[in-house]
């Protein structure tokens, strides 16, 4: 949690990355920014799937939809931020040329999709056959 | 985009490193534009309304600046310094984030009124 707080800092204050160690080759640079940018796509896909759900499931109950809506937009807040605080993290690691900083949020969000698609395949036999 | 031409410090790099970056910037750009169509028409959902108005004017705004700090980040990289263009800035990359998480905080709200 204190490692957060002070990636948080290094997101406004760019100088401090580049103060310390050496500066990577370019192409390690720009692969970290590409998956930085693959992650934010991941990031508003599931943004623009809560306004999908919002619009496009108008039979949904109420509460079923804003809550299925709420959950992927939180989801694709979540995302986001861990989009750019692993892209200062790499960053900083290659700098110092240490390894690469390892996460479990792929693993996490992967099971969180896999749990809604089995959901999802639940409602519509369920629907199915009532 | 030709990354030749800057004189000899810059070879054009075989494995198309900045192309493949620009247009990665590109397809982001891309899904901005759907997450903003899809929070414009639910903001416009069941006519326009005061509130429908300001929210689909602040998720353009959003939008807008988002195409503007890609368009900042492809001419950068267009850019030919010595060992290659320069790297992404956290300011950047953190504007670019805060443009989703208000597209989102947009779409709470639309979701919850």
């Amino acid at each position: 949690m204190i490692d957060f707080a002070r990636n948080v800092r290094l997101w406004f204050a760019p100088q401090e990355i580049d103060a310390e160690g050496r500066t990577p080759d370019y192409r390690f640079s720009l692969a970290n920014e590409r998956t930085f940018l693959a992650w934010l796509r991941t990031a508003l896909a599931l943004i623009g799937g809560g306004f999908a759900v919002d619009q496009f499931l108008p039979d949904l109950r109420w509460g079923w939809r804003v809550g299925l809506a709420l959950a992927l937009l939180a989801a694709g807040v979540l995302c986001s931020l861990r989009a750019v605080n692993h892209w200062v993290r790499c960053e900083r690691a290659m700098r110092r040329g240490e390894d690469l900083p390892v996460s479990r949020f792929p693993a996490l969000l992967s099971l969180a999709v896999a749990v809604v698609a089995v959901a999802m395949v639940v409602v519509v036999l369920v629907r199915g056959n009532g | 985009m030709s990354t030749a031409g800057a004189g000899e410090a810059w070879v054009r790099d075989p494995g198309l490193q900045p192309e493949r970056t620009r247009l990665a910037w590109r397809r982001t750009t891309l899904s901005s534009t759907v997450a903003a169509l899809l929070a414009g028409k639910t903001a416009l959902h069941g006519g326009p309304s005061a509130a429908g108005i300001a929210v689909c004017a602040v998720c353009c705004v959003l939008w807008l600046w988002f195409l503007a700090v890609a368009h900042r980040r492809i001419r950068t990289l267009a850019t030919t310094g010595d060992g290659g263009p320069p790297a992404l800035s956290a300011r950047h990359a953190t504007a670019a984030t805060l443009c989703a998480v208000a597209l989102a905080a947009c779409g709470a709200a639309l979701v919850i009124l």
